[in-house]
């Protein structure tokens, strides 16, 4: 086994792969590093109770860009893009309400709002579009920016004046640092639908519908969706991880599993390996970390080796996990009320209204939990009935917001958590509780365990506006070059932030290339 | 001391030598360091001038900034902090230091006291508490503010030695300059270190607060043609341009409180790259300062004579008589031991080098009426005023 390359990559999420791809395919000898047994971090398959599997912890994406999936040939190493799925409103009073694309349909959704939708969205599309070329790129500086940042500036100031036009540029500029609460409210009348559009402003951070910002994470989303809808793949996410692990492999880069980095070693400012938690030492003249901000940084290299208000900016980044992880496997499909047994190949939501999704994050704030969670519901044996016994599923389900600290403590406290999720589901679906076979829960805290994810954060720190652009991580890393010489970032902490893009991935090769890492 | 919980009802605290000084008080000139009350002037500035050079002067030094940093990543911490090479320094030893923030800009000086195995005294000219715990980060150490709990005082001059050795402090005749010991004064316990901001001969003396008022009894009982004067900052400021010390915040703006881009300093630009070394492991502002280190320096805070008699006070620098503008005077004091005009300037480098001529503007009254003046200026290298009885061990008694 080779001990030494031209870059290292600390773990094998699908970022850190396809970093791992690109730097392969521009002639780098690479080594990807994953502590896990397989790569695909938060995508990765994983396993629970006796006989049942789940794709991913990650349960639903956009599609991948097809650039990126062009310039890594994704599809020649068995990339099928997901199937579009549907989201369902779950409301026990007033019906399910569906979404698909541009279109809404629900009993009792008025006239209005079924007309006003697909024109809502069309506008927040464009918007969404405009920030397309700063998503894509780098972030660019504001002092001492380079020929790239300027066009990037410009670009975006350009698409906002002649590509909207002013008075779209207008809307834009007043709505761009609203909460999502007052623009629905604004704009609709239905609870489920207003609800259903929060919730994917605010799903993975710290924030409700009424936290500043939230429109502006919302217009992040939308131009992930630029590439298409939300999609389930047939395998889950870890269907983008086989074809980016080939695509690496197959430019040259080594991925090594269960080989878990405890420290990236830098002297005197300068990175040039890591140490394996087995002692094994490996050395490459340019370091890439794809764990999040904080654990590279603080953990990995450690504060006494950085600029003392460098280490401070990054122990501050805000980002403690909301989202708890709950897996069950059943001995048939659940019914959830209202909706046709033929159907099940859905995004299910239960958070019925703006009110209600508010009202579960409040006691986020305080190291506590709603008795009424939004929950976000796929059943990916549905479309892979490999994952469970035959006639039976999985039952996959993002629940916000759990505190990644519990007041009470997570030791004593899980099984209230439990209780708590299944009579919320018994409600919604009821006979579920006895069809419960195998069953899994996982806190913001056991995903920090067990993905080495700072706190249990899938986007590796909060997406708000102050961490954001080149304020994300932290000022004086946002081009993904680091203090630390040879040190790069490239993973979800980066711009333009989580989710299953590649992006962060995509553009810290990009930055890696135009510099001269041989230096 | 601790401070005693009536103490808001003052603008100003009160150290425990306060009483004594305010006793001796002529002028009631009194200003605030460090929000304790302190004197500018005692009795007369010509004489407190005097006894720093000629006599033996006594300050509180209470208000000196003091922290404790103690646990066994105490000297990795302080290495990590300052732009100095601490792991020379030995238990006994002083050094003088400055730390910067992650720009290279010089946040503040002191000096750093080991007084035993990890375990270190820093003082400091601003409050730093805020950024010893940011900096501490990673380290395990611990940070105590001492500045309440020590009283402090410096006694300084050609007479000093032979004062203190009087007054019963042991153990002097072996104190090389930048030493500190444990010493005593009958049966009081005094920390001695033979360090200043005078440029003279002169000693620091640190003590418990209610053993404050026996050592400055001792110092004063002393008879003799020692010239034993209390002195206030007025006094200070002039001697320690004369010994070519700056100041932090008042020759140059502190990083942390600097707003305006490029109005902050790093060490090279005030003269004390002498104090950083790039090649001693990582500190905070080592990449900005490596840097900054490989083109030439574009500006420097500079030591200057300037010819005449006129008072500097706030002057502007000229390359040629009326030309262009490249500096300004931070600070001047007329010097009565030199009978020169000194002055710290901020001077503009080109390509790295002086102008081959300086010329300071200098504008003054006369009777209430404006006049400018033109002085030509020489830069000088060394300190303008350094006694060979400053460094002599043992010094010279008198």
């Amino acid at each position: 086994m080779t001990d030494t390359a031209d870059v290292i990559i600390v773990g094998a999420g699908h970022n850190g792969l396809t970093c791992a791809a690109y730097l392969a395919r521009a002639g780098m000898q690479v080594i990807c590093l994953e502590s896990a047994p397989q790569p695909g971090g938060l995508s990765a398959k994983r396993s629970f109770g006796e006989h049942y599997r789940l794709p991913g912890l990650a349960h639903w994406s956009y599609p991948l860009s097809p650039t990126l999936c062009r310039e890594l040939e994704l599809e020649r190493f068995g990339y099928v893009p997901g199937k579009p799925a549907d989201t369902v409103v779950l409301d026990r009073s007033a019906g399910p309400l569906t979404l698909g694309g541009n279109s809404v349909s629900g009993e009792s959704l008025s006239r209005q709002d079924a007309a006003e939708y697909p024109r809502f969205r069309d506008q927040y599309l464009e918007f969404a579009k405009v920030l397309r070329p700063v998503l894509k790129n780098r972030p660019p500086r504001l002092k001492d920016s380079d020929s790239r940042d300027k066009r990037t500036l410009a670009r975006l100031g350009w698409d906002l004046r002649f590509g909207l036009g002013r008075d779209k540029m207008g809307e834009f500029l007043r709505v761009a640092g609203m909460n999502i609460f007052d623009l629905l409210n604004d704009t609709f009348s239905d609870e489920r639908l207003k609800a259903a559009i929060a919730v994917d402003a605010v799903m993975g951070n710290g924030m409700g519908p009424r936290t500043p910002g939230s429109v502006l994470t919302w217009l992040t989303r939308l131009a992930a969706e630029l590439n298409g809808g939300p999609v389930l793949y047939d395998g889950g996410t870890s269907d983008i991880v086989a074809p980016l692990t080939q695509s690496a492999q197959s430019a040259g880069a080594t991925i090594r599993c269960d080989a878990r980095v405890e420290r990236i070693v830098v002297e005197n400012g300068r990175a040039g390996g890591v140490v394996l938690e087995n002692g094994e030492r490996l050395t490459a003249a340019c370091i890439v970390s794809s764990a999040d901000p904080r654990t590279t940084f603080l953990s990995l290299v450690g504060a006494p080796r950085l600029d003392a208000m460098f280490a401070r900016r990054v122990a501050q980044i805000r980002g403690a996990g909301v989202v708890a992880k709950l897996h069950l496997g059943l001995d048939g499909l659940p019914a959830f009320d209202g909706v046709e047994a033929s159907q099940p190949d859905r995004r299910f939501l239960i958070g019925p209204s703006m009110r209600y999704v508010e009202r579960a994050f409040n006691p986020v704030k305080y190291g506590e939990y709603s008795d009424e969670p939004v929950l976000e519901i796929t059943l990916p044996s549905v479309n892979n009935p490999d994952l469970a016994p035959a006639g039976q599923h999985v039952m996959s389900v993002n629940v916000a917001y759990i505190p990644y600290k519990l007041k009470a403590g997570w030791e004593s406290g899980k099984t209230a958590l439990f209780d708590t999720l299944i009579a919320l589901l018994e409600r919604y679906a009821p006979g579920l509780r006895s069809q419960i076979v195998a069953h899994e829960c996982l806190t913001p805290a056991d995903i920090e365990a067990g993905y080495l994810a700072g706190e249990g954060h899938w986007h590796h720190g909060e997406l708000a506006l102050h961490q954001s652009l080149m304020l994300r991580p932290v000022h004086g890393a946002a081009q993904y070059d680091t203090p630390v010489e040879n040190l790069y970032l490239c993973g979800a902490g980066c711009h333009p932030g989580g989710d299953l893009t590649g992006l962060p991935g995509q553009n810290a090769a990009w930055r890696i290339l135009e510099t001269d890492v041989s230096r | 001391m601790s401070i005693d919980r009536q103490h808001f009802r003052l603008a100003l605290a009160t150290t425990p030598f306060t009483g004594r000084i305010e006793a001796l008080s002529k002028t009631e000139n009194w200003t605030a360091w460090n929000s304790y009350k302190v004197p500018r002037v005692v009795d007369n500035l010509s004489t407190e001038y005097f006894a720093v050079r000629s006599g033996c002067s006594v300050m509180d030094m209470t208000p000196m900034e003091k922290y404790r940093i103690r646990g066994s990543d105490a000297l990795a911490f302080l290495d990590r902090l300052l732009t100095r090479d601490l792991s020379k320094l030995r238990t006994g030893r002083v050094s003088y230091v400055v730390w910067c923030n992650d720009e290279g800009k010089l946040i503040d000086d002191g000096t750093v006291f080991q007084l035993g195995e990890q375990d270190y005294r820093l003082c400091s000219q601003h409050h730093q508490l805020d950024w010893l715990r940011l900096s501490a980060a990673g380290f395990d150490v611990d940070i105590e503010t001492e500045t309440h709990e020590i009283a402090a005082l410096a006694v300084q001059g050609p007479t000093s030695y032979s004062v203190l050795t009087a007054a019963g402090v042991t153990g002097l005749d072996t104190l090389r300059p930048f030493d500190v010991r444990e010493t005593r004064l009958g049966d009081i316990p005094v920390t001695v270190s033979r360090t200043g901001y005078t440029g003279d001969l002169g000693y620091e003396l640190w003590v418990a607060p209610e053993h404050a008022l026996a050592l400055w009894d001792a110092v004063f009982a002393i008879q003799g043609l020692y010239d034993i004067h209390v002195i206030g900052l007025d006094a200070l400021e002039m001697v320690r341009v004369e010994a070519g010390f700056i100041m932090p915040g008042f020759d140059f703006n502190t990083a942390e409180t600097t707003v305006r881009d490029g109005y902050a300093r790093s060490p090279y630009e005030v003269g004390l790259s002498w104090v950083v070394n790039l090649d001693k492991g990582h500190f905070t502002g080592r990449r900005a300062l490596m840097a900054e280190k490989a083109a030439p320096p574009r500006r420097r805070l500079t030591k200057l004579v300037v010819d005449g008699n006129k008072p500097v006070g706030e002057a502007f620098i000229y390359a040629r008589k009326r030309g262009r503008q490249i500096g300004e005077v931070k600070v001047a004091v007329w010097s009565p031991i030199l009978k020169a005009n000194l002055a710290l300037a901020d001077i503009e480098l080109k390509k790295g080098r002086f102008p081959d001529t300086l010329w300071a503007r200098i504008d003054y009254q006369r009777e209430l009426k404006w006049h400018s003046a033109w002085e030509p200026c020489r830069v000088s290298t060394k300190p303008f005023y350094s006694p060979e009885h400053r460094s002599a061990t043992p010094p010279e008694a008198c």
